[in-house]
């Protein structure tokens, strides 16, 4: 009974296989690009798994010295000899040809899950990828201990590391994440130049009847280690899946409004059935079984497409989380689980979702009622007001949430309320328009043209719905990203205001460029810092000379009356806008310099692309309170730029990327801040097509059900081709006027993304920019999207022969 | 009897503007019998019908079919009884587009699961559709999609056959045609044979003429 119900409805897509393609076709977008997403956030998570398990492993926490510094070796002597299980670790990161790695030093002894884990693991590494040539695992295990070291790295990064000069022997391992070098503690600190020092000491502090820790290394406290990148990139994560939820739901309205399309095609077919005496059960049955069956199917091939765009995307995510939170990710994409079953569930829900409102229409539906045409619009006037209702509702509860929540969620929900209410309002908006042209109008072909548009509008809303979505997202991302553009241009002139930039290999090369520099150039500046615990967080301190560069230029967005003098006279500490919003300080108040006194905040600055907290103090304040604090960076002020480079090149042997001028570094930073956003440029454009794709797929199936209601206008005297030229007016009219309703729309999710969203995830806020020349080029795209959405059903109309018109009339009779 | 509609009573709309369309009506349909449902357009002709057929349900009354009152049935047994006793010819055709000349005539035998395809391939041959068996739906002219719906609602050997208008949308000669397939094989079949028409043609060639007039039949 069953089967043959879900035969006799499955016939119609046999006869409509266009309609079934673009139905499948949508719901795999959909289903794809939210896949992507997933992958690409799934890849990462793995990575940042695979660093937080170098480390560690059941019962070992991480300890790190309160005020952040190093923890000299004979800490780790004591927590030994009071029989503590400890193990030592050496943290930093290393420059080799103008890349950054990450250097992990550990103690292969006495390292969680050492001896048969740790030496399996050095095994496995050898054995699974046979790299090395080494003789076995035994003699790996014996240069990893012994000078001058190995370095094991993930296959990618060792192959960047190729002819390196300066590293111990490089072999592969699996088990190490991309961008880490993993070595002996003894190498690491001589690579890193911290001999007798540690970065964190792991523990485990299960063990009974010991001194305690707190007395007897009352200096050490535990800390977050490698999970603060997973922490980190949280909100990158977040707003990636954001926008690969976007791209679903917009890919969903086309399943949606092909499905209902289809129940409407089917609805006579579905009653007859009903007379003949199929059972409602076996009705719903096979609506369900056709939708599951519809899920698996385009499920799977989204999940291809899905992997197809991860992969091509990938490059540009893992360089963006590189440069902004210097977390590593490999280059290729693999095939996990997870994501797979993740993309065929979306497919699943969407199908069913989608298919639940034909369900419920077929349980509603009388064994005798007939389509009848004036009923049905009035049955579609109620709905869109309830619907006006519902999208103003959404929009309420969007704008007033961040008044009574914090956090990036309550950021999605004001976007969230703001994009699904003005796509509820849409409909209605342009049926009100409709009618107040109609009343202004005069001539029976306006006056038809207005009314059969109103009457078409039902069936193309959620296409419009769509497209709106798609404009709005393109005009809210892209005002948001050229705000950010704009801004972070003339923030980096005011950053980079020196006009050289010189890291020294070391502290005896340095000394020696300080002393040829100040007798060069017209100042050298210091660019000394250090990484340490700001109120609980990862951070930076960095010391800031007393110099008219940094008065004159640097970006404060606020600031105490004569802040550079207190700074300068370390009395006074200026804080970035992140760790000024994250911990909610005042100007004025005391913050907790770590080793040090409470100075009072005098200015906050701007600090795009830093995910961190930082603060800045005078250079004698942070030498003072640092001594080790590395000194080997400065930003140097010359009139002669390319003549003092070539000067510091021909006396000094600097490393690689030792070197470089304020345009090259403002370029890369411009290239970083592109590459950023070009995962979101490019879901962006693809959410776009999918729209477009969807007013394709509902003009061509509705203009299968549009001869009853062009037929006796045809036969009243208007041509084919005027019809057919009428076609493509009302699609680029409505779809000028889609754009219209996106324009406000976007602008207000662009302030949302702007003053909301970002702050909460990144922790600064952008001024807003408007871009008229986009909203230009949008609105061609749209009208674009309409035309061509409508030249294959326009064109199929003009081309239809008389007796198919004819042949209404006869089926009428 | 095989079926009775026992003071069975239908209105229409709510409140003031409701309108009583059958009003206490009985009807008894024997086995075999040839009965025309006659009156004027909006009389209830379609309702009493639809009430035979159990598409719809009395406000107050019973509908009896062989015995059972089937007037506060569940869907599942009101279908059931349908597809197995019950074959239906409607005014507009009401043919599955999608599906063939050949699926649409096994449609509700197939339902009903009583499918026979010899008696199928007969039906086709005495309606004149062996050689459009491959066609489609929109590609026969009214007269050949009726023929089509007539040989569904015989293709289950109903005890019940119940038309409503089946000429409505031909032509004189074709409705001649199709008023004596439908008259033949409802008697080849033993099926009682329930016509709703306006057709006094039609009307006559049946044994019993009832006429429908103020909620009461006559």
């Amino acid at each position: 009974m069953t089967w043959r119900v879900f035969l006799t409805l499955a016939s119609h897509w046999r006869r409509h296989a266009g309609q079934f393609a673009t139905l499948l076709a949508g719901l795999a977008l959909a289903v794809g690009l939210w896949t992507s997403v997933q992958a690409i956030n799934a890849e990462a998570r793995a990575s940042y798994d695979t660093a937080s398990a170098a480390l560690g492993g059941a019962g070992a926490q991480r300890y790190q010295a309160a005020d952040g510094a190093t923890i000299p070796l004979a800490t780790y002597a004591a927590l030994r000899r009071a029989g503590w299980a400890a193990s030592p670790v050496v943290e930093g990161e290393l420059a080799v040809d103008a890349r950054t790695y990450a250097v992990t030093g550990i103690d292969s002894l006495t390292a969680p899950g050492s001896g048969g884990d740790l030496g399996g693991g050095l095994g496995g590494g050898l054995g699974g990828d046979g790299s090395g040539g080494d003789n076995g695992d035994g003699a790996l295990a014996l240069a990893f201990l012994t000078a001058p070291g190995v370095i094991l790295a993930a296959p990618e990064t060792a192959s960047a590391l190729q002819g390196a000069a300066g590293l111990p022997r490089v072999e592969t391992s699996a088990q190490v994440a991309p961008g880490v070098l993993l070595t002996d503690i003894a190498a690491a600190q001589r690579l890193l130049g911290m001999e007798g020092r540690l970065s964190a000491i792991l523990i485990d502090p299960a063990r009974q009847g010991l001194v305690p820790l707190s007395q007897l290394v009352p200096g050490l406290v535990q800390a977050g280690g490698s999970g603060d990148v997973a922490r980190l990139t949280n909100s990158f994560h977040l707003n990636l899946t954001a926008f690969g939820f976007l791209s679903f739901a917009v890919g969903l309205f086309i399943v949606y409004a092909a499905i209902g399309l289809a129940f409407e095609q089917r609805r006579a077919s579905l009653r007859t059935l009903r007379a003949l005496g199929a059972p409602l059960r076996s009705v719903i049955l096979a609506l369900v079984a056709e939708a599951l069956l519809l899920a698996l199917t385009a499920g799977l091939a989204g999940v291809a497409l899905g992997y197809g765009v991860a992969s091509a995307l990938l490059p540009d995510v893992a360089a963006t989380l590189r440069g902004l939170y210097g977390a590593e990710l490999g280059g290729a994409l693999s095939v996990r689980p997870g994501w797979i079953v993740s993309g065929l569930a979306i497919a699943v829900i969407g199908a069913l979702g989608a298919t639940a409102q034909s369900v419920r229409r077929a349980a509603a539906m009388g064994l005798l009622a007939s389509a009848q045409p004036r009923a049905w619009a009035r049955a579609s006037t109620r709905r869109l007001g309830l619907q006006a209702g519902a999208g103003a509702a959404l929009i309420a509860v969007g704008l007033i949430t961040p008044n009574f929540a914090d956090g990036i969620v309550a950021g999605f929900i004001l976007l969230g309320g703001l994009l699904l209410g003005a796509a509820l309002l849409l409909a209605p908006a342009l049926s009100l328009i409709l009618a107040g042209l109609q009343r202004s109008v005069s001539g029976a072909a306006a006056d038809w043209f207005l009314a059969d548009t109103r009457q078409q509008l039902p069936s193309l809303a959620l296409a419009l719905m769509a497209l709106m979505l798609a404009l709005a997202a393109n005009l809210g991302v892209g005002t948001m990203v050229g705000s950010f553009r704009a801004t972070f241009t003339g923030w980096l002139d005011q950053r980079l205001a020196a006009e050289v930039y010189v890291t020294a290999g070391d502290e005896a090369q340095a000394a020696q460029l300080r002393v040829f520099l100040e007798a060069e150039a017209d100042a050298v500046l210091p660019i000394w810092d250090t990484e340490r615990d700001l109120l609980g967080a990862p951070g930076n301190i960095f010391g800031v000379a007393d110099h008219a560069t940094y008065r004159d230029n640097w970006p404060l967005l606020t600031a105490l009356p004569g802040a550079w003098d207190a700074l300068a006279a370390g009395e006074g500490v200026m804080v970035n806008e992140q760790l000024w919003r994250r911990e909610r300080l005042r100007l004025g108040e005391l913050f907790p310099v770590p080793g040090g006194p409470d100075l009072q905040i005098v200015a906050v600055y701007s600090d795009y692309g830093n995910p961190k907290g930082q603060i800045m103090v005078g250079l004698d304040l942070l030498t003072g309170l640092y001594p080790d604090v590395s000194r080997l960076r400065y930003a140097v002020r010359t009139q002669q730029p390319d003549a003092l480079m070539a000067a510091i090149l021909a006396r000094f042997e600097l490393p690689r990327a030792g070197l470089v001028d304020q345009q090259s570094i403002k370029q890369f930073s411009l290239s970083v801040f592109e590459r950023t956003f070009a995962v979101t440029g490019a879901l962006n454009v693809l959410t776009l097509g999918v729209a477009a794709f969807a007013m394709f797929a509902s003009l061509t199936t509705l203009a299968t059900m549009r001869l009853p209601q062009l037929a006796p206008v045809w036969a009243l005297g208007m041509t084919r081709r005027t019809l057919a030229q009428l076609e493509l007016a009302r699609a680029a009219a409505l779809a000028a006027l889609t754009f219209a309703a996106a324009l406000p729309t976007g602008l207000a999710l662009a302030w949302a993304l702007l003053a909301v969203v970002n702050v909460e995830a990144f922790g600064w806020r952008l001024p807003v920019h408007v871009f008229p020349l986009d909203w230009l080029r949008l609105f061609g795209l749209a009208l674009l999207a309409g035309l061509l959405a409508a030249a294959l059903p326009a064109r199929r109309l003009a081309l239809r022969p008389p007796h198919a018109f004819l042949a209404v009339f006869a089926q009428e009779r | 009897m095989l079926a009775r509609l026992e003071a069975v009573e239908k209105s229409f709309g709510e409140g003031e503007a409701a309108v009583r369309v059958l009003a206490g009506v009985t009807l008894d349909v024997d086995a075999g019998a040839r009965v025309a449902i006659t009156g004027e357009s909006g009389s209830g002709k379609s309702t009493l019908l639809h009430l035979l057929g159990l598409l719809d349900a009395p406000e107050s009354g019973r509908v009896l079919i062989e015995g059972q009152d089937m007037a506060r049935a569940g869907d599942e047994r009101r279908a059931k009884v349908r597809r197995a006793k019950i074959g239906l010819v409607f005014q507009q055709f009401n043919l599955v587009p999608s599906l063939t000349v050949a699926a649409n005539l096994a449609l509700q035998a197939r339902l009903a699961d009583r499918y026979d395809a010899d008696w199928t391939a007969r039906l086709a041959d005495r309606l004149g559709l062996s050689q459009l068996m491959a066609r489609f739906p929109e590609q026969l002219s009214g007269g050949q999609q009726q023929r089509v719906a007539i040989g569904r609602a015989l293709s289950a050997r109903p005890a019940l056959l119940l038309a409503d208008e089946p000429t409505g949308n031909l032509d004189e000669t074709t409705s001649e045609t199709v008023s004596d397939l439908l008259i033949e094989l409802a008697g080849e079949t033993g099926a009682a044979l329930v016509v709703v028409t306006h057709s006094e043609r039609l009307a006559s060639r049946m044994q019993t003429r009832l006429t429908l007039s103020r909620g009461a039949l006559t």
